[in-house]
């Protein structure tokens, strides 16, 4: 079981992390969701032992790792451009931790097999990892990871250099090997698909901290702050300023809502208009369609005012609608 | 020195800023009868001056009485054991100091980096008599290391340098030369390596020795490969280094080939050393352009910045630290030797048996302007600088006026012209002693013209030329000139505007290209130079080989403005080159 403890680490002058504390349990998996540059593949970096962080200790199973090199750590990489090996072939490169570990010839070539047949890549021993697909190559890195038994398992944004339809399908499969094999991991990434797909747990970092944590239905439920709904893309975040009881006034019109925290008259807050027709609610907002954009099975409507909502049917453009919709208190 | 083998270091750099051909390009309209215009000067040169001798060479050497005399087998023999064993021990020296040094360079940040990087690359510019010259002040037996010895140690005898004329005179010197060889090409296929190639390995449990072992060594090993053959080639075919620093029974096949046809007049020996000599280096040549070929480094996506980073525990600073003194020493104590003996006195002088006069003095320098009677020459010394000026001017002149139409024609060449480029690049294989030889077999009789001095000299610089114009003639893009002609520029104006607007640089770093390899040319010179029109390291070798303080004395002011001029020169060339041009 891993645990980090108030990790700080600052690049060139700049704090990239401050004070990170995070627990992966076992079996579980949890996701680092963040934008590009907020040090979430620095934190990886440190956890292999890449990197040194300035402050902060990590430990597993309550030992204290920072005198551990990364060899013998025993946390498994995968990276986003893979980093096979190019002078070995299949075989060899998932068979590299292994012969690492100075396992006999007849145990490393069973493990190979085995693993390979885990990522669905049976019969691939001998190819060149130069002549493999993106799709293959991030199934033999996966391979070659998984192959020594890793005690953790870390991803680097492993599907970035995927495109979307393999992306899904890589997705899935990795749901599934996670799911069987047990190990915990944990996954980096900057996209929201990615980490509600995997997830058991999200840790959303913004500007070098820990915003918002929880299963992924707990994070969409209750984004923990403005940046969070925004980068979610839970919907409409707008400002507004509280008037009286539970009333808020915005340029988009007057909203009746409840608030966790406790505002008084005058007080700026952070709203989320969810963009879904919702009939029960009494909030309504109402504009001109400035745009029509047909997704799937609902249309998303752009209003001139900026927001957007989904509905079932499309209305015409140029026309003023009134939608039911939910909106929230955010922080 | 002349390298050869250079073409494949300039063609592997110079491929990589050469501009795509544009589609629907088309030569411009020049008939047949222009492209023999074109090419049968450059071509005419070559045959008369390269390809006339060197038959002659071979036909000298189709006599079955030489081949079966016991003297020449033996003397062919030793010559080659020798020539490769030093080639070998040479290069394994090099890749000793050279590897951790490209290590050095390749990952960590520290004040100084460029200069060091320049300074470690500026012997391989450096005429050998130079580099010769500067052991010779710095461990020579009149050299500084003496000197301080004498000097720490007066009661005791001081400990004698015997130092130049030994074996590790010439493996340090060819240290020093080609070092940069190693520190370019596999420093530059460090940084090229992926990082997260070592970080995988490490976290799949492979601890620092072994992440090198598996994974970095072999990644590198082509271009560790490449260096080294290009090192051993360099030293295979080395000449001044050899001659000027080692001695009795150190003797390659080039200083050999020298011996034979200067000394003992054994010119059909000389010629059979010639031939042997030229296979081994086309030998050689074809096994580097197979590995080059086969360079393949897995490349890093980010910027070659990101893989450097400053040291960061006490180990990695020792590590730079030590190589930073190492190599900055190794580098500097050399070539700063030889101006501070050029103005220091440090023993006797002629007529002045007794009390030695040590002290600063310009006396070394006056004393160029004097032609004495007892002097190496009939002329004053500082009529070697004339010459040499004189003989690079002309080098200059005759390497452009043939290598511009043969660039331009080989930019876009046809089918013929393609098997014309190699040929062009041939005088580069051809050992500097060789080009000499070849003329005094064929031209023995001309050799009091001293214009055959430039002829050989162009012979050498014509490849350098052709391979720098070449790529910048091939950079301008045809959209260009015609969106010129169609706002209404007359052909005269366009290639004014556009060409020459782009040639300019090239053309300089070419001119000055030639100008440097005839300052410091010294193998093809020393055969065939009268001994009244001297150039500049002809003369340095003459008064290195004459006793006396006066003559040490005057080599070393030689050597210095040699130098000055050589690095200046080295200057303009890295000013001119092409911005994202390669290494060389």
């Amino acid at each position: 079981m891993l645990e980090l403890h108030n990790i700080i680490k600052s690049y060139e002058g700049q704090p990239l992390l401050k004070n990170i504390s995070l627990k992966v349990d076992s079996g579980e998996t949890i996701c680092l969701l963040g934008a590009s540059g907020s040090g979430k593949s620095t934190l990886l970096r440190i956890i292999a032992g890449l990197e040194f962080s300035d402050s902060g200790f990590i430990l597993w199973d309550s030992i204290d790792l920072s005198s551990t090199p990364p060899h013998l750590r025993d946390f498994g990489l995968v990276f986003q451009d893979y980093a096979l090996f190019p002078h070995l072939d299949v075989f060899e490169n998932v068979a590299f931790g292994l012969k690492m570990k100075n396992w006999n010839r007849q145990k490393i070539q069973e493990r190979v097999v085995e693993t390979l047949g885990l990522v669905n890549l049976s019969n691939f021993e001998n190819r060149k990892v130069t002549d493999l697909s993106g799709g293959e190559q991030q199934r033999v890195a996966l391979a070659r990871a998984l192959a020594p038994r890793p005690q953790l398992l870390m991803f680097d944004e492993p599907l970035g250099a995927l495109d979307r339809a393999l992306r899904e399908e890589v997705l899935n499969e990795l749901r599934l090997i996670l799911h069987r094999t047990q190990v915990p991991a944990i996954y980096v990434t900057h996209d929201q698909e990615e980490a509600f797909t995997l997830a058991d747990r999200i840790l959303l970092l913004h500007n070098g901290e820990i915003v918002c944590e929880g299963t992924p239905a707990h994070v969409v439920a209750n984004p923990c702050s403005a940046w969070a709904a925004k980068f979610l893309g839970l919907g409409n975040v707008i400002n507004g300023l509280k008037i009286e009881g539970l009333k808020v006034k915005t340029e988009y019109g007057r909203f009746t809502l409840t608030c966790k925290h406790k505002h008084s008259k005058g007080d700026k807050v952070n709203l989320l208009v969810r963009p879904h027709e919702a009939r029960s609610e009494s909030n309504v907002i109402r504009g001109k369609v400035a745009d029509v954009n047909f997704q799937q099975n609902q249309f998303k409507v752009t209003l001139e005012n900026g927001l957007y909502v989904y509905l079932k049917n499309a209305p015409q453009i140029g026309r003023k609608i009134a939608v039911k919709i939910a909106v929230e208190c955010l922080e | 020195m002349p390298l050869p083998a250079v073409n494949s270091v300039l063609s592997e750099v110079e491929g990589q800023n050469k501009a795509c051909p544009e589609p629907g390009r088309r030569v411009k309209g020049r008939g047949l009868n222009t492209r023999v215009l074109i090419w049968f000067f450059p071509l005419a040169f070559l045959g008369i001056f390269f390809f006339y001798p060197l038959i002659r060479i071979f036909t000298l050497t189709l006599k079955p009485s030489l081949l079966l005399q016991a003297d020449t087998l033996h003397i062919t023999y030793d010559a080659l054991r020798f020539t490769i064993y030093q080639a070998a021990l040479s290069t394994i020296l090099t890749l000793l100091l050279g590897l951790p040094s490209a290590y050095l360079f390749a990952r960590y940040d520290f004040r100084g980096k460029s200069l060091l990087r320049a300074l470690t690359a500026v012997p391989f510019m450096l005429p050998t008599v130079v580099v010769a010259a500067g052991f010779s002040a710095l461990l020579g037996p009149r050299g500084w290391m003496q000197t301080l010895s004498a000097f720490f140690f007066p009661l005791s005898a001081p400990i004698p340098f015997n130092f130049i004329g030994t074996f590790s005179a010439i493996l340090t010197a060819h240290v020093f030369y080609n070092t940069t060889i190693v520190i370019r090409i596999v420093s530059n296929a460090i940084s090229r390596l992926d990082p997260k190639l070592e970080q995988a390995a490490r976290s799949l449990g492979a601890d620092s020795r072994r992440v090198w072992w598996h994974v970095i060594l072999p990644l590198l090993r082509p271009s560790i490969l490449a260096a080294s053959l290009l090192v051993f080639l360099f030293d295979f075919t080395s000449f001044g280094v050899i001659l000027l620093l080692g001695g009795p029974g150190l003797s390659t096949l080039e200083v050999e080939i020298y011996l034979q046809s200067v000394k003992y007049f054994n010119l059909s020996l000389a010629a059979l050393l010639s031939l042997i000599q030229l296979l081994c280096t086309l030998i050689f040549s074809i096994l580097y352009t197979r590995v080059t070929s086969a360079v393949t480094v897995q490349t890093a996506p980010r910027s070659i910045s990101s893989n450097t980073r400053k040291p960061h525990n006490g180990r990695e600073r020792i590590f730079v630290f030590a190589f930073y003194l190492l190599l900055i020493t190794f580098y500097v104590l050399p070539l700063i030797s030889i101006p501070l003996r050029s103005i220091t006195r440090l023993e006797a002088d002629r007529g002045q048996r007794g009390e030695v006069q040590t002290g600063l003095t310009t006396d070394y320098y006056s004393e160029l302007f004097i032609n004495r009677r007892d002097s190496v020459f009939y002329v004053p010394p500082i009529q070697a600088a004339r010459n040499s000026l004189l003989y690079a001017s002309a080098t200059i002149i005759l390497s452009l006026a043939l290598g511009f139409p043969a660039a331009s024609a080989l930019v876009k060449p046809t089918r013929f012209e393609k098997i014309l480029d190699p040929i062009l690049m041939l005088p580069l294989g051809a050992s500097a002693v060789t080009l000499g030889l070849g003329f005094i077999i064929s031209y023995g009789r001309l050799l009091t013209n001293p214009a055959l001095v430039p002829l050989a000299h162009t012979l050498v610089a014509l490849p350098f030329v052709i391979r720098t114009l070449q790529p910048a003639i091939a950079s301008i893009p045809e959209r260009l000139r015609q969106a010129a002609a169609s706002l209404g520029a007359s052909p005269f104006r366009v290639w004014q505007t556009v060409d020459w607007q782009i040639l300019r640089r090239a053309t300089l770093s070419a001119a000055t290209f030639a100008f440097t390899i005839s300052l410091g040319e010294f193998g093809a010179t020393l055969l065939i130079s009268r001994p009244d029109y001297p150039t500049i390291p002809v003369a340095i070798e003459k008064f290195l080989s004459q006793p006396g303080g006066l003559n040490y004395g005057q080599a070393m002011a030689m050597a210095t403005l040699l130098m000055l001029l050589t690095i200046t020169c080295i200057l303009i060339i890295e000013k001119l080159r092409l911005p994202g041009a390669g290494e060389f």
